[in-house]
This record gives structure tokens, C-alpha cells and sequence, in this order.
């Protein structure tokens, strides 16, 4: 009896191991879009060594990172890493994972860093990440309904405020909830969260303020933001989990000087934020 | 692990109690639809069983997923336009239960019907013949029997059912799951965090099993 738990534990492992070797290779192909800016940067002059860096992103994380209406993967964070690459001449394949397959890939070495829009927190360096310079700075702000008579977080005790998993947007709704006695709904993604706040389920959500902008004029959402309720902002970084990845990190930041310096970055957020 | 535990334990477990608190709320409503539809199945009424097959057709061809998108953020809005409501809304917990209801009274009613189909006709035969109207003799003499036969799938549909809350994180209901990407989101910390998920749904669902399996023996006393 003993055995055979064992051997069907075993089995149950092996099986295991097999999803997450499965998982990883099928997402390579979601990064074909990218090749296209990686072998330019190979391409250009290498000075570094000729190792091809793993970095891990979302899924969808617009306009950071999505799949435009061609079917390319595009993005923010996307083409500041071509950037980058291009500038610091090293090779790379972006894979996009997802965020929580993105980070699990940095802790489990099956990538080398992340790109996600992730914010720079306290919390996630102790918990042993590694942050680059920030990329890109964000305030938060609270968005209603067009028709909504909220005007300010006054107007929230009692009611239910949508907010998206693992964003900055949360983490603002969350220190704020106590203090003005509202209660939070975590959504996976935007789109439902928005939804929510137009179908009336919830009666605001937190979101960065340019990205719930774009979102508002792509999208022609029955939305406003309420400018009145911004905070004053964080840092959005490039993460890796092991020392291993030190040079890249290195490189990124040196980088990430350089194309602020020559204006591509301008460029870039110009590109996307409109 | 003992930092997570310590930092987020007491959200984890709040979260466990608002999974437990939907899946009863779900399995309450699935065990009332599915014996109406599972007997409107079985009766002798030719309109009666057509009713039956399109509602377990049509819950059973939709995956949960999207029967809770549906729900929650697709009828509020039907209903609003439709008879001129304004501001209906729906909550989490409340599309939860008509989305887990709704699904599991669907197995519910097969397993149900399998189950009255798996007495033998004699039976209710014998019972008409000794003068018992209809219900009495399905409620007295053929459901008693039926149950018997039920109970392990009526088990397995429920254990099911519970572990299906996860999928109604996606409307934001503050279940585990919902609430351990939170966890995971603030602290970066995945595998720590998913496996403390996996050991309370073990926990939970293994005490479920035991007990059970006593009210199976309970129920099946004096059969041997």
C-alpha cells in the first residue's frame, strides 16, 4: 500500500513537472512577435557576451504589453526592451507568461528578469527582488461612471470600489479603504474591471491615470476620471529574482539612461499614450 | 512560507470561509433545481422531460466560466434594458450562487434521474398495484431506494462544486483563489503562496470526504 502511494506520488510529480515544461515552450511562440526586435539587436555591434537573456512579461497589460489588432505583440514595455537591447547590444527573447507565470518563471530561473509593469515596492524587495531604475512613473486616480454623482472618496463608505489584482491602483484603493469605509472587488483584468464600473456592480475603480485615459478614448467608455483623486505616484521597474541576473539588470539601467537621454523613450511612451 | 502565514493567514482563512460560504449557497439552490428537474425528467409527461433536457443541455454546453461573466455583468444589464430597470445589479455572491446552482443542479438533475431509473420498475409497479397514488409511492417507496444509489455522485458533485467556486474569482468574488493572487501580487511569493492554498482546499475537502463517507454508512445501515 506504502508503494504504491509512493509511486502514485511520484507519478503525480512527474506529471506536474511535465505541465510546466509544456506550459513554457507553448508560450515561446507568443514571443515570435518580439524576434523581430531581438535579431536587430543582435545585429547591431555586441559588446556583451553572446548569451540570449530571458525576460518573462504579461499577457495583456495594455497598453504595456497586448497583442495588437495585427496580431503582434506590442507595447511599452516591448519596445523598451528592443530599446534597450539595441543600446546595450545584447540578445534577448521576450516570453510572455502572464503575471503570475512571469514571476514564478524569475524564481524558478526559467527567465532571467521581468518586464510587466510592475510597481517598486518594499514588499517585493524583501521578499528578495531586485529592481531597475524606474521606467516610468504613474499616478493612480479614481474613475466613475459618467453619470455617477461620486465626486470624491467622501462619497464611498458603504459601497464597492473594483480594482485589479497586483496593480499600483489596488494597493492605493487598499490604503485608503479603512479611512473611508468602502470595500474592494479584485478583478484578473481590465476590461471586466471597467465593465463593472459601467454595469453598476461596483461604483469606481483605481486605475493609473494615463492608462485608464487611453482606455477611456480607445474604447469610448462611459467613464471620467475623477483628477481630484490622484496620488502622488510610483515607479514602475524592471525585476530579476537571482544574482545571476546582475548584468543584465546593469545593462538595462545603463540603457534605460541612454534612450532617456537620446529621446527614444519620449518616443515610445509618445507612441502608446498618445 | 511561516512570513506569509503570519502576514496573510488570517486573510487566507477569511477567504476559505467566503469559499465555504458560496459553495453551501450554490449546493443549497443545486440540490432544489436539480430534484425539480431530475423528477420533471422521469415523470410520465412528455413536456415535462423536453424542459428538462434543454435546461441540462444548455447549462451542461456552457462552461462556468463563461455562464459567470454572463451572469454577472450580462444580466443586470438585460434586465435594465429590457423592463426598464434602473440600476439593477447583481453581486458577486449573488451571481455566484445562480452560477453554481444553475451548473451543478444541472449533474444534480442527471444524477438524480439516474438514480430513480436505477430502481427497478417493479418496484413502483408493486406500489400503484397496493393502491399508493403516484407521488406517494415515489416519494415512499422509490426515492428511499434511489437515494441510496445517489449519494456517492451526489458526494462527488458536491466535492466538485466547492473546488468550482475557484472559477467565480474571476468576477471578483473574494474567494481562496481570488484572494492568494492578491497575496501573490502584493508579496511576489508564488509558490509559497499557491501551496498553502492547495493544503486548505486538502484539508477542507478531505474532512468533507470523512464525513461523508459516515453519512454514506449511516444511510446504507441494515442493507447487507
Amino acid at each position: 500500500m506504502k508503494k504504491l502511494f509512493a509511486l502514485g506520488m511520484a507519478a503525480v510529480m512527474a506529471l506536474s513537472l511535465a505541465a510546466c515544461g509544456g506550459a513554457a515552450s507553448s508560450t515561446s511562440t507568443a514571443s515570435s512577435a518580439a524576434e523581430g526586435a531581438s535579431s536587430e539587436a543582435a545585429s547591431a555591434e555586441t559588446a556583451g557576451s553572446d548569451k540570449t537573456w530571458v525576460i518573462a512579461t504579461d499577457t495583456v497589460f495594455k497598453p504595456f504589453e497586448y497583442t495588437d489588432a495585427s496580431g503582434n505583440f506590442v507595447g511599452i514595455d516591448v519596445d523598451i526592451v528592443a530599446a534597450i537591447a539595441e543600446d546595450q547590444g545584447f540578445k534577448y527573447e521576450l516570453k510572455s507568461l502572464g503575471w503570475d507565470g512571469a514571476i514564478a518563471a524569475c524564481q524558478s530561473g526559467q527567465a532571467d528578469g521581468m518586464i510587466a509593469g510592475a510597481s517598486i515596492t518594499q514588499e517585493r524587495k524583501d521578499s528578495g527582488w531586485m529592481f531597475s531604475d524606474g521606467y516610468y512613473t504613474a499616478t493612480q486616480t479614481m474613475t466613475v461612471a459618467e453619470n455617477s454623482d461620486i465626486t470624491g472618496f467622501e462619497d464611498l463608505a458603504g459601497k464597492t470600489v473594483a480594482i485589479k489584482i497586483g496593480t499600483q491602483g489596488a494597493a492605493y484603493a487598499e490604503s485608503l479603504k479603512d479611512e473611508y469605509g468602502f470595500q474592494t472587488q479584485s478583478f484578473e483584468d481590465s476590461p471586466t474591471m471597467y465593465q463593472a464600473v459601467l454595469g453598476g456592480q461596483c461604483v469606481a475603480c483605481f486605475e493609473d491615470t494615463p492608462i485608464m485615459q487611453a482606455s477611456i478614448k480607445d474604447g469610448g467608455l462611459a467613464l471620467k476620471v475623477l483628477e481630484n483623486t490622484a496620488n502622488e505616484g510610483g515607479d514602475y521597474g524592471f525585476a530579476i529574482f537571482s544574482e545571476n541576473s546582475q548584468e543584465l539588470l546593469d545593462m538595462f539601467n545603463a540603457g534605460l539612461a541612454n534612450i532617456k537621454a537620446n529621446g527614444t523613450y519620449d518616443e515610445i511612451l509618445a507612441k502608446y499614450l498618445g | 512560507m511561516i512570513q506569509i502565514l503570519t502576514t496573510y493567514g488570517g486573510l487566507l482563512l477569511a477567504a476559505m470561509g467566503q469559499t465555504l460560504l458560496l459553495a453551501l449557497c450554490g449546493l443549497f439552490f443545486a440540490c432544489i433545481l436539480g430534484l425539480i428537474f431530475g423528477l420533471l425528467s422521469v415523470v410520465k409527461n412528455r413536456a415535462c422531460n423536453i424542459i428538462s433536457i434543454i435546461f441540462v443541455d444548455a447549462i451542461r454546453g456552457v462552461p462556468m466560466i463563461v455562464l459567470a461573466f454572463y451572469i454577472y455583468l450580462g444580466i443586470p444589464a438585460l434586465v435594465n434594458s429590457a423592463l426598464g430597470f434602473n440600476g439593477f445589479t447583481l453581486t458577486a455572491l449573488q451571481a455566484g450562487t445562480v452560477c453554481l446552482a444553475l451548473n451543478c443542479g444541472a449533474y444534480m438533475a442527471e444524477i438524480i434521474r439516474a438514480g430513480i431509473e436505477s430502481v427497478d420498475k417493479g418496484q413502483m409497479e408493486a406500489a400503484r398495484s397496493l393502491g399508493l397514488p403516484y407521488w406517494r409511492a415515489m416519494v415512499r417507496v422509490v426515492l428511499p431506494q434511489a437515494i441510496r444509489t445517489m449519494i456517492p455522485s451526489i458526494i462527488n458533485q458536491f466535492i466538485i462544486t466547492l473546488k468550482d467556486t475557484s472559477i467565480l474569482s474571476v468576477i471578483g468574488f473574494p474567494e481562496l483563489v481570488n484572494t492568494a493572487k492578491n497575496v501573490v501580487a502584493n508579496s511576489f511569493k508564488v509558490f509559497e503562496v499557491w501551496t498553502i492554498v492547495a493544503i486548505m482546499y486538502l484539508i477542507v475537502i478531505t474532512a468533507l470526504s470523512v464525513l461523508a463517507k459516515k453519512v454514506e454508512r449511516r444511510l446504507n445501515r441494515g442493507r447487507e
